[in-house]
């Protein structure tokens, strides 16, 4: 890897100040991303600020959210009580992703903010325009298995491979930041990450420097179903090739406020808003999955290695429904 | 016998989980430099420029190596070598050595290095690539006309991507000079081929080579040559006259060694209404690169499995602007069975006869390409077995006929086959008064447990506790011993043990100046020279030692496959039970059970056997359902070359797997009656696995690997 100036410290401010201060810095967490494209030199920061030890770990009660620590590891995230307890979808998706090793090492923030997995965008003999904006895109008419169906553009066909962020996309989850002035700003999950549009170097909505605190789950006092499906090429440790984040409220048997999101099949968390307004207020059953699936399912846009996503994303629509209302979460 | 036969625990099991046990790139050598390969990003043509400027003035480089002033290999071998010419011959050539004083430095100073090229157009995908027929055996009878001519017919095609061995430990060597001596620490299977390599390359004498490689973190074949790498290493380590260290990165070591290539086959099947097989054509395409010829004859699988009267194997290689590829585990012949054991299950299915009915329709007494009588050959018994504890006769002939809740179930049955080989080896033995004993061989273990067999046949013949048996290998300054690959190490070093153990047993009865007994009929046994059983001649060891005033005997012993060998056919033989559940609406495939049947002769240490066909059932269910190197052909490049997106199994594809070994008698392979299982445990493997998976969807998936897309 190339040189860098490297600091710890236990205060978030300075930590904020630091890399506000330097266009090229980047914070430290787990560290399992990072280092790993810094290795292959994809991310070239001159300054590094390990911000693992700041102490927002904690995963508590606020107000009328719950309130996960930044710095939380996603296996203290997946194992907490009153995650398990109120938000299984959440331990099921943190459980999906990665492996037990990576998942101890890494932080939620971290994981927020991981990149893709596109092959091209890893190796830098390739032309690739979210690693070197303006060089092209090869994913576009290359091998392009796992990439997007949805809200691409031809800047970038890439997938956003969090599984995490899939659940607390269907969660409504807040994300708040800190920035240099030590203002805290909170934004809503579906607006944190971004579709390429012309700026695919650019995965979401942080301004550099920007600290990620925490994350808010609104509370949901209703009985809710909820189920992760995450289809992959083989059974643990691999990417999604599609993953579905459905959670719901209920009444007699009719479905109240649905929401699903898609993971693997765009630029960020995929909420299928389609599927959603067909499900709200129906009867819980078979038919009305799939006609939820096979709305949401309209607007996609394979390439030419992906089209199979199309038919697993419906498919996999209706099964997580369906294992939620068996329970199955 | 008291140790072989027994189970026993691997004698470098605790040195390997307590570190101990040193690789390659852990030897600590004083003042060593470190080199960090440079590769090109283009598949074929010329390099224009090199700028190596920047990267030289940075801090700890010491010297930047290019074709432009790297030494000259005198090899005249067509195996690629590094940094020889300005050529381009596949994406991911070392173009550059950087070395410097720690491995960052020298890696963060290849990035900035720039290269141009002039670039040429390239082909990597075998079936547009130019191709050479490859010599293949005579056909037999008249295929075609039998075909034409059969009642059924079956004619399928199947193809394999490229697959990659991905070892745990990446390839690394450490060369240091003294003087014109060059010892080189490698990961290999074979420190003699490594020897002679680099002997050849700087036009130097063997022996002032020594290749040392007492540890082998996995290899599969990825390790059997050479690679480019120990020349480069040793030729910066000659010029900067210190030690240099160059360890691959993971993604070096897709282009960095061979790989299993690219194999197009098709299959045409002639049989009779009852099964009988009337005609075989089989033929296959597999890729090559374009400066050196790599074949392995896949489709020559079948020719001594089956009675078939008719059969022909054309083989063509194509040339490709890739590396070479080279043997990887069960070569040629994993590739052959999966086609030709889906053919024989697609024609099973057409006949509405049970699978492993076909397969005994068509068994094979004798070998049907020479007529020659096998060695042994217990593969009925294999398939009784297997069938008996897997429960085979349960299964219902139709397709998507057994259910478990949502699951599809399918059971599928394959057959596989691997030489019972046996090459030259060496060991020497040197047995001491003290009644231990050193017992040494350039052989390797990579993996398999061949410093825990070699100790046990060292303890049995010698009668002394294996804890006092020192073997060592993987040094080339031992007796000669061949590379570990087909299967073939316990065969023939195994046999070489035995019979240093055995000279050194006669040297005992020499002294002894017994004279009513032939030495035939004594043996070494806890500490004694004795007759075997009804005799009472008996000696200690260390007093006849101690008379004779010795303190130590030493033999060397070579092996070498016995003339008898040659009137027989020498074979190990599997076969493999499946059983797959589907979910059908998400393509998703469960290898639920497995049971895997062999006959591979005498079962030598039933412990690190059974784990040897528990990797190869591992490795069948990543070739059959995972592994895929993918190559951007636009480019000629591989796209994945790293762990997370190269798969290969984790714990949780993996369930229930069974081992049954069926044991022969078998003398005429060697003395010991041992034949490799290495490979024969994958072999037939991802045909198993294709036909359970059409047992259970009624879909027959014939390019691998099997990924839930295929099944949706
Ligand atoms: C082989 C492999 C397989 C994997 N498989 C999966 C999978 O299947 N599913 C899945 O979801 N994930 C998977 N992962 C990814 C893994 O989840 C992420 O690497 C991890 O979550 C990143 O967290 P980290 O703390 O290590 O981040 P780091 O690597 O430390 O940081 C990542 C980025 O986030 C920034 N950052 C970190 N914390 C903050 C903060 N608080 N505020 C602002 N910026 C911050 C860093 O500057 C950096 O740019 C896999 C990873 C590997 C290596
Ligand atoms: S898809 Fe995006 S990340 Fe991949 S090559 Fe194209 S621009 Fe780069």
């Amino acid at each position: 890897m190339r040189p860098f100036k490297f600091t710890q410290t236990n205060d978030a401010a300075n930590a904020v100040k630091t890399v506000s201060a330097n266009k090229s810095a980047n914070y430290l967490a787990g560290g399992t991303n990072l280092l790993d494209l810094m290795k292959e030199d994809v991310s070239r920061p001159t300054e590094l600020v390990d911000i693992s030890r700041l102490s927002l770990t904690q995963i508590k009660n606020v107000g009328n959210s719950l309130s996960i620590g930044a710095l939380a590891r996603n296996t203290d995230t997946a194992n907490h009580p009153l995650i398990r307890q109120n938000y299984p979808l959440l331990t099921q998706a943190i459980l999906a992703g990665a492996s037990q090793q990576i998942r101890n090492m890494a932080t939620n923030g971290g994981n927020l903010l991981q990149r893709t997995r596109c092959p091209y965008f890893y190796d830098t003999a390739m032309k690739c325009n979210k690693r070197e904006p303006g060089t092209g895109c090869d994913a576009l008419e290359g091998i392009n298995r796992m990439h997007a169906i949805f809200g691409w553009s031809d800047k970038c066909v890439a997938v956003y491979p969090s599984d995490m962020a899939v659940a607390l996309a269907a969660l409504d989850a807040v994300v708040k930041v800190q920035d240099a002035n030590g203002k805290e700003r909170a934004i809503n999950f579906a607006d944190f990450h971004r579709l390429p549009g012309d700026n695919p170097e650019k995965d979401n909505t942080l301004n550099h420097g920007e600290l990620i605190t925490s994350i808010e789950l609104p509370k949901n006092d209703m009985p809710s179903k909820s189920y992760y499906l995450k289809v992959r090429d083989r059974a643990s440790y691999a990417f999604a090739l599609v993953s579905v984040a459905v959670t719901f409220n209920w009444k007699g048997n009719v479905i109240m406020n649905p929401r699903i999101a898609l993971g693997g099949v765009a630029h960020k968390p995929w909420r299928a808003l389609e599927a959603e307004k067909i499900l709200s207020g129906s009867v819980a059953n078979e038919e009305n999955f799939k006609k939820a699936a096979e709305a949401e399912m309209k607007a996609a846009k394979p390439l030419e290695h992906n089209k199979f996503k199309v038919e697993l994303g419906k498919r996999a629509i209706v099964r997580a429904l369906q294992m939620a209302m068996n329970g199955k979460g | 016998m008291k140790y072989i036969g027994k189970e026993m625990s691997r004698v470098d099991g605790v040195a390997k989980v307590t570190g101990a046990a040193k690789y390659a790139a852990e030897f600590q050598v004083k003042n060593v430099a470190y080199g960090f390969i440079v590769q090109s990003e283009i598949a074929k043509g010329a390099i224009k420029k090199i700028d190596v400027s920047e990267a030289e003035k940075q801090s700890g480089v010491i010297k930047i190596f290019t074709h432009l002033n790297a030494v000259k290999t005198q090899s005249k071998g067509a195996a690629f070598a590094a940094l020889q010419s300005d050529k381009i011959v596949f994406s991911g050539q070392p173009i550059a050595l950087v070395v410097a004083e720690t491995f960052e430095q020298a890696r963060f100073a290849s990035r900035l290095i720039k290269a141009t090229y002039t670039e040429e157009k390239s082909v990597t995908e075998t079936m547009k690539g130019e191709t050479k027929p490859m010599r293949s055996p005579q056909t037999r009878g008249n295929p075609a006309d039998a075909f034409k001519n059969a009642a059924v017919k079956i004619s399928a095609e199947y193809t394999i991507p490229i697959e990659h061995h991905n070892p745990m430990e990446p390839h690394a060597a450490i060369a240091v000079w003294e003087g014109e001596k060059l010892t080189l620490f490698d990961k290999t299977q074979g420190v003699m081929g490594v020897r002679g390599h680099l002997a050849q390359s700087f036009g130097m004498k063997p022996e002032n080579v020594q290749v040392i490689s007492p540890f082998v973190g996995g290899a599969f074949g990825c390790a059997l040559n050479p690679n480019y790498y120990p020349f480069l290493t040793a030729m910066a380590a000659r010029e900067i006259k210190r030690p240099v260290k160059v360890n691959y990165t993971r993604r070096q070591m897709f282009t960095g060694h061979g790989y299993r290539p690219y194999t197009w086959q098709k299959v045409q099947i002639g049989a009779n209404k009852d099964g009988k097989l009337q005609s075989i054509i089989h033929e296959a395409v597999g890729n090559t690169s374009s400066f050196e010829d790599f074949g392995e004859n896949p489709n020559n699988f079948g020719r001594t499995l089956y009675e078939c009267p008719n059969y022909d194997t054309p083989y063509k290689l194509a040339k490709l602007d890739l590396p070479t590829p080279t043997w990887m585990r069960a070569p040629g012949m994993v590739s052959g069975a999966f086609a030709l054991e889906s053919a024989i299950d697609e024609l099973a299915f057409a006949l509405k006869i049970d699978p492993l009915e076909m397969r005994l329709i068509n068994y094979a007494e004798k070998d049907p390409e020479t007529g020659k009588p096998f060695s042994s050959k217990a593969l009925r018994d294999a398939y009784k077995q297997g069938a008996s504890k897997f429960g085979w006769e349960k299964r219902k002939l139709e397709p998507r006929s057994m259910r478990d809740g949502k699951w599809l179930v399918g059971w599928g049955v394959a057959t596989g086959i691997w030489g019972a080989f046996q090459v030259p080896a060496s060991v020497k033995i040197t047995l001491k008064s003290d009644g231990t004993a050193n017992v040494g061989s350039a052989t390797a273990d990579i993996g398999p447990g061949t410093y825990t067999v070699i100790t046990m046949i060292a303890a049995e013949f010698l009668g002394i506790a294996p804890n006092k048996v020192k073997f060592g290998l993987g040094d080339s300054n031992l007796p000669q011993a061949p590379v570990q690959g087909g299967s073939f190490t316990t065969a023939s070093v195994g046999t070489a043990t035995h019979g240093a153990a055995m000279a050194i047993k006669q040297k005992l009865f020499d002294l002894s100046g017994w004279t009513g007994i032939k030495a035939e009929d004594t043996e070494l046994a806890d500490g004694f020279l004795r007759g075997k059983i009804g005799s009472s001649e008996t000696v200690k060891i260390s007093d006849l030692m101690k008379k004779n005033n010795l303190t130590e005997i030493t033999e060397t012993f070579t092996s070498r496959p016995s003339a008898e060998r040659n009137q027989y056919t020498t074979q190990a033989h599997g076969a493999q039970f499946v059983e797959v559940k589907v979910d059908e609406a998400l393509g998703i495939i469960k290898v639920t059970r497995v049971v895997e049947a062999t006959a591979v002769g005498k079962i030598m240490n039933p412990k690190t056997s059974h784990s040897q066909e528990m990797g190869g059932v591992v490795w069948g269910i990543g070739m059959a359902l995972q592994e895929a190197t993918e190559i951007d052909h636009r480019y000629g490049r591989m796209m994945t070359t790293d762990l997370a997106s190269y798969h290969v199994p984790c714990n949780a594809d993996i369930h229930e797997v069974e081992t049954a070994f069926v044991e022969e008698e078998d003398k005429i392979v060697n003395p010991l009656g041992v034949k490799g299982m290495g490979e024969l445990c994958q072999v037939g493997i991802p045909a198993a696995i294709a036909n359970a998976i059409f047992h259970a969807t009624g879909k027959r998936v014939r390019d691998l690997p099997i990924s839930p897309d295929k099944l949706i």
